[in-house]
């Protein structure tokens, strides 16, 4: 795959805010059809990253790389013009709205002419229940149900659905697994697999390092701003990672604790919040 | 409205009535009405009952439309209170004290509203202050230029107006020497904003900038413009309802509107609308406003005391809120059945 040229790419990408660094010399590439797990525990900078990708911010030195052209991202509108699509934790969803009205949120389809534009509401719903029922979420066919109805990880798939659906080449998820429970949490990573099917690349932002060897082709930690380690699959194990994103501090009692709490939790490892 | 009219898709059911966001509103709507219709009698069922209701409902309604639109994007709007006065005075100082044409007037009262709701719109997406502070801020200071400004120019705090024919019978007449012509005026509102916000797609922008304002924004909403864009309207239609008061009772009083901030905002609440922002509808809204300005007169047909009038709109807030977050619930817990 690395023989491709990548879909997205950082190169030396440092940001600073005023006299903070943020993140430092972050070189990251992604693939089509594969998935990049960004790990790293809170405050490494994930989100300024990510923040930096869907354009909200401009690097402060460095460039990003799109199909190998250097591009600057404008506002998070320009990225999303060029296949970037940013999905947060319960961002993009409204629970109050009906599903085919949160799918078309900002890119509403009408009817009519001229200035008397109709939003378009039944082809607004066919398309969103169509949409999220080819990533398997069958339970979902009446496009004026509300949103708020539906399980968290319905919601995620609704809004990875969105933009798979508006052209995106490369989705960033940000913490999709992260306040869902084990089946709901599966699902999302069902939807990841199929979006990777699809050829996009994912890029997966988690701290749970069990969801991200599921679903990762590639991996990359995060320490203090800076990329502290990049593999790919089958590289390094499990324990290996966690250790990594502690901050590479081996602390024998905290690694017995996580034993302790793996056995009794299904093999996950506890949150860091 | 277009989810009825598709009753392939939606039947038109109990259930689907009752899942509806105005469904509350509508069932408090009958009981007060019925309630009034009681103890007024023949009066209150007649056309002075109607006249006197429709009267208030229209001037309140005009401004509680575009109100309520903030209230759905997830913004307060105080200032309409002092926008009122200020429009009214503005017309009545530049057709009145000045003796320019009564169009000049309007359009200088009319601009005064939309750069009122442009600078209420502008510090709120520049500071991101609350917008009740923010516009709690712009009231006091409008409320204090008109003053300064009237007494200044005119000398007094009321300014008279006799305005020609064709604006007094346009803004300011009594149909039968009861209807006012302002419930015209506020159908046009209801029927321009019903279209905003359920048919256009903008309608979609301001519900969802009212659901998340972070993700609208991501979606590539222009939340800046919209809520700028949302202010100025209310500004607009709350000077609107100045150059009526105006036109109609032919003086601009300093200190009229202010039960408008108050009133504007319970219409809101009662048809429906939550306050958090992300669900309301115009229906609501019309609904909420008839509620309200059936409690407000037939107090005075039913020979209660006034006081009472005022303990039933409070009640009636509360019960609207209640009802909201049940019927609310209702909607959420809707899935769909297998047929």
């Amino acid at each position: 795959m690395s023989d491709k040229t990548p879909v997205l790419e950082m190169r030396s990408v440092d940001k600073s805010f005023g006299p903070i660094d943020v993140l430092h010399e972050i070189s990251l590439r992604v693939h089509p059809g594969e998935v990049l797990c960004l790990l790293g525990d809170n405050g490494a900078g994930k989100s300024t990253l990510i923040k930096t990708l869907s354009g909200v911010h401009k690097p402060t030195r460095g460039e990003i790389l799109m199909d190998g052209e250097p591009v600057v991202f404008e506002s998070p509108r320009d990225a999303q013009g060029r296949g970037i699509a940013t999905v947060h934790q319960f961002g993009g969803t409204y629970p109050l709205m009906s599903i085919g009205r949160n799918f078309f949120v900002g890119a509403e389809p009408t009817k009519g002419w001229g200035p008397f534009k109709v939003f378009d509401r039944k082809t607004a719903n066919e398309t969103a229940v169509k949409a999220v029922r080819e990533f398997g979420i069958t339970r979902i066919e009446d496009g004026d149900r509300l949103v708020g109805g539906l399980s968290g990880g319905e919601r995620q798939s609704l809004a990875i659905a969105r933009a798979v659906h508006f052209g995106a080449r490369v989705l960033i998820l940000d913490e999709p697994t992260a306040a869902l429970g084990v089946k709901q949490a599966a699902h999302v990573l069902r939807i990841v697999n199929e979006a990777k099917k699809r050829g996009l690349a994912v890029i997966f932002i988690t701290h749970q390092v069990m969801h991200a060897m599921t679903v990762g082709d590639h991996f990359a930690v995060l320490i203090r701003g800076a990329v502290a380690a990049d593999f790919r699959k089958g590289e390094k194990t499990r324990e290996e990672i966690t250790d990594l994103m502690a901050g590479g501090e081996t602390m024998a009692d905290l690694e017995a604790q996580i034993e302790g709490y793996m056995e009794t939790h299904e093999g996950h490892v506890p949150q860091a919040n | 409205m277009s989810r009825q009219s598709d009753s392939r898709s939606f039947p038109v059911s109990l259930g689907s009535i009752a899942r509806r966001p105005e469904a509350g509103s509508l069932v408090g709507l009958v009981i007060v009405y019925t309630f009034f219709a009681i103890l007024g009698g023949a009066v209150f069922i007649g056309a002075p009952g109607w006249s006197s209701w429709l009267n208030i409902a229209a001037e309140v309604g005009i401004v509680a439309l575009p109100v309520g639109l903030l209230m759905i994007a997830g913004e307060l709007d105080i200032s309409v209170g002092s926008v009122i006065p200020a429009s009214s005075m503005t017309a009545a100082i530049v057709s009145g004290h000045y003796e320019l044409p009564a169009v000049v007037g309007i359009v200088a009262a009319l601009g005064v509203g939309l750069l009122v709701g442009f600078v209420n719109g502008y510090l709120v997406v520049r500071t991101r202050i609350p917008s009740l502070i923010v516009t709690i801020g712009t009231m006091f200071a409008v409320m204090g230029l008109t003053l300064g400004f009237a007494v200044l120019i005119s000398g007094s705090t009321s300014v008279f107006l006799v305005p020609d024919p064709v604006t007094k019978t346009v803004l300011g007449a009594f149909i039968g020497g009861m209807f006012n012509v302002s419930m015209f005026w506020w159908a046009g509102f209801a029927v321009a904003i019903f279209y905003l916000l359920h048919v256009s797609p903008i309608g979609n922008w301001i519900f969802a900038v009212g659901g998340d304002r972070e993700s609208a924004h991501n979606a590539g909403i222009p939340v800046k413009w919209l809520t700028v864009s949302l202010y100025m309207l209310s500004g607009f239609a709350a000077a609107f309802v100045g150059v009526l008061q105006l036109m109609t009772y032919q003086s601009a009083q300093v200190a009229a509107g202010q039960s408008f901030i108050f009133n504007s905002i319970m219409c809101v609440v009662i048809g429906g609308v939550l306050l958090t922002g992300g669900a309301g509808s115009v229906i609501g809204i019309v609904i909420g406003t008839m509620t309200f300005a059936i409690v407000n007169q037939g107090i005075f047909f039913s020979g209660l005391d006034p006081n009472v009038g005022s303990l039933i709109i409070g009640a009636l807030l509360l019960g609207a809120v209640l009802s909201n977050d049940t019927f609310r619930k209702l909607a959420l817990n809707y899935a769909t059945k297998k047929s």
